[in-house]
């Protein structure tokens, strides 16, 4: 079996299962949002349910629209927080110990190897980056896990994509993920888990491996994810505060596809609108100008992230034309960054810096785009109206290419700013 | 399928989150034709989801696909299109958005998991059809969803639909997730 086949056979009670099989499983976390969690807390009390199933395994993360940025949302985020007292389940305030929900998680501990997590949010599946299956689903899905501590699943086939080769300066885990979207398509996975091994995946950090598993849901998989290694185990053991189990494909096990990639000779990458699978050497979208940049989101707000942008930004501006706009994706890696000397380094080279947040990203707040703006963005989603106007434009990118873009103000391979 | 019959001739269906709701087994309407790989921004934007009141949704149906859809759709139309609808983010503002909008029904070459997942939950009628893209704005179907057949009304050319898993069968047929787990807490 696969590493996710006998994640899932485990919580399902099983000794095997296969793809296509129609399965109930006990999951260890259950996760919503302040835009997902309104709903699945109205469809919570439509089915009668008094209590959660365990309160130390439901989580709610006000992330989005958070600080609140207008009257309806203050009253979205109200009706979570008297939710989460109530019954008093895991809830992050705004400041806090909170930030992003696919950041904090796994930085919490409260995501670990061989766990079953799911989420009100598509992006959930960037805990397979710790050996879990994590997955996103619908409010009403969710409800019925917060009250059951169970949910049904069809065992997905599991598609494993080798990387090997040297890749080059610059290059990390969002140009890895972008590029295999690109090869693939936006449906290259549909209904599948994205298993990602080879000896480059062995040498990226933690936090690239976060960023590669976060955008599995944009080749249409249900889960992305990673072996369990050293790196994983130093990562879990300092957060762990119970016991977990790791498991890893057997060396028979059944693959519906193995795509293997040489990255020797790749550029960094860049997905154009509208579309993350419109994917190109980063050499083919130099020149173009840009408006806004954007460095942060649950796909690259971590503070490899962080130090990524500020090894580019420092001793160097932010160019007069446009607006560089920096999140860090938590309040610990807000700390951390400014620790490390990096969020001084990005106010003085002139990029604004704000607290943890999804706003820009999904067009609600802290970075709107107006209609003929152009954006580049380290965030998952270049979708038409996805940032702000439907007439914007969004580039995605590593926070590296964002950050020498931002000072160049057009798109740039990072090479020709950093010498 | 479900398919017990109902006074007249018509067969109705039991929706999967309102239970007083009920669902035509057979629907007639207008075709809206869209592409592939139509994302849960295209059929709600993000900026619209502090409120998760149907009528409100309705209002921005497809607003970024074509801006003037929500005025123009009719009650029973129909949503076709190719590849991978509803792909994207997880917001199951989308079904209900659609819904309210009066669409009896979304059929595409292939739907995006989630998305899958959330209309049969919000109790909106989706169908895979690979004939999906023979289909353009204007034309008239009819559709059986106890048959899965689909009627190119003008030409009364008829085209067949993927079946329902079984699993998924027995979820419709129990009145929905939300009617399947109630019964269970109880």
């Amino acid at each position: 079996m696969t590493l996710v086949e006998k994640i899932l056979a485990a919580r399902a009670g099983l000794i095997e299962v296969s793809p296509g099989q129609f399965i109930n499983v006990n999951v260890d976390l259950v996760m919503a949002h302040d835009l997902t969690a309104s709903i699945a807390i109205r469809q919570f009390k439509e089915l009668g349910a008094k209590n959660v199933f365990d309160p130390n395994k439901v989580a709610l993360v006000p992330d989005h629209f958070v600080p609140t940025k207008d009257i309806a949302s203050a009253e979205v985020n109200k009706n979570l927080r008297e939710f989460a007292r109530e019954q008093q389940i895991i809830y992050f305030e705004c400041g806090q110990k909170s930030g992003i929900e696919h950041v904090i998680l796994p930085e919490k501990g409260l995501v670990l190897p061989g766990d079953v997590v799911v989420g009100a949010d598509s992006h959930t599946c960037t805990y397979g980056a710790v050996g879990a299956f994590s997955t996103g689903m619908g409010s009403t899905d969710i409800a019925v896990a917060m009250a059951t501590g169970e949910i049904w699943l069809k065992v997905p086939p599991t598609i494993k994509f080798v990387y090997s080769g040297q890749p080059g300066p610059w290059i990390g885990g969002k140009d890895l993920i972008l590029h295999t979207i690109g090869q693939i398509g936006v449906d290259g996975a549909l209904y599948s888990v994205m298993e990602f091994t080879g000896s480059v995946i062995d040498q990226l950090t933690m936090d690239d491996r976060f960023t590669m598993a976060n955008m599995a849901i944009e080749a249409g998989a249900k889960a992305g994810v990673f072996a369990v290694d050293e790196k994983t185990l130093e990562y879990v053991n300092a957060r762990a505060r119970r016991p977990f189990e790791v498991y890893a494909s057997d060396p028979d096990a059944e693959y519906a596809q193995v795509i293997t990639y040489d990255l020797s000779e790749m550029e960094p990458q860049v997905s154009c609108p509208h579309s993350p699978e419109n994917t190109v050497p980063v050499s083919q979208t130099a020149g173009v100008k840009i408006d806004q940049a954007v460095i942060g989101s649950c796909t690259n707000g971590r503070l490899k992230d962080m130090a990524e942008a500020a090894q580019v930004l420092k001793g160097r501006q932010v160019h007069p034309s446009l607006r560089c706009i920096i999140i860090p994706g938590s309040q610990e890696v807000y700390l951390a960054a400014l620790r490390e000397g990096f969020i001084e380094t990005f106010i003085e080279a002139g990029a604004a810096v704000s607290t943890p947040t999804c706003g820009p990203c999904v067009g609600g707040h802290t970075g709107v785009l107006a209609a003929g703006e152009r954006c580049i963005s380290t965030t998952n989603r270049n979708f038409v109206g996805r940032m702000g106007s439907p007439e914007a434009e969004v580039y995605l990118a590593s926070p590296a290419v964002a950050a020498a873009s931002a000072v160049a103000g057009e798109i740039i391979n990072p090479e020709e700013v950093v010498r | 399928m479900h398919s017990q019959a109902e006074p007249g001739n018509e067969e109705f269906l039991l929706s999967g989150n309102a239970p007083e709701e009920r669902y035509l087994m057979k629907v007639t309407g207008n075709v809206w034709k869209f592409g592939d790989d139509i994302d849960t921004d295209l059929i709600i934007p993000a900026r619209y989801l502090t409120t998760s009141d149907p009528n409100e949704l309705a209002k921005h149906c497809m607003e970024d696909a074509d801006p003037g859809f929500a005025g123009k759709v009719a009650s029973g139309d129909i949503i076709v299109a190719d590849k991978n609808f509803g792909c994207g983010s997880s917001r199951e503002h989308a079904p209900i958005a659609i819904k309210a909008a009066g669409v009896s029904c979304v059929i595409a070459k292939s739907f995006a998991r989630i998305f899958y997942r959330n209309a049969f939950n919000m109790g909106l009628a989706i169908l895979e059809c690979e004939d999906a893209d023979t289909f353009k704005t204007g034309d008239r179907l009819s559709v059986d969803f106890d048959t899965g057949e689909i009627i190119l009304l003008d030409s009364e050319k008829s085209y067949s639909t993927k079946p329902i898993p079984p699993f998924m069968q027995e979820l419709v047929q129990s009145g929905g997730l939300m009617k399947y787990i109630e019964k269970r807490i109880k």
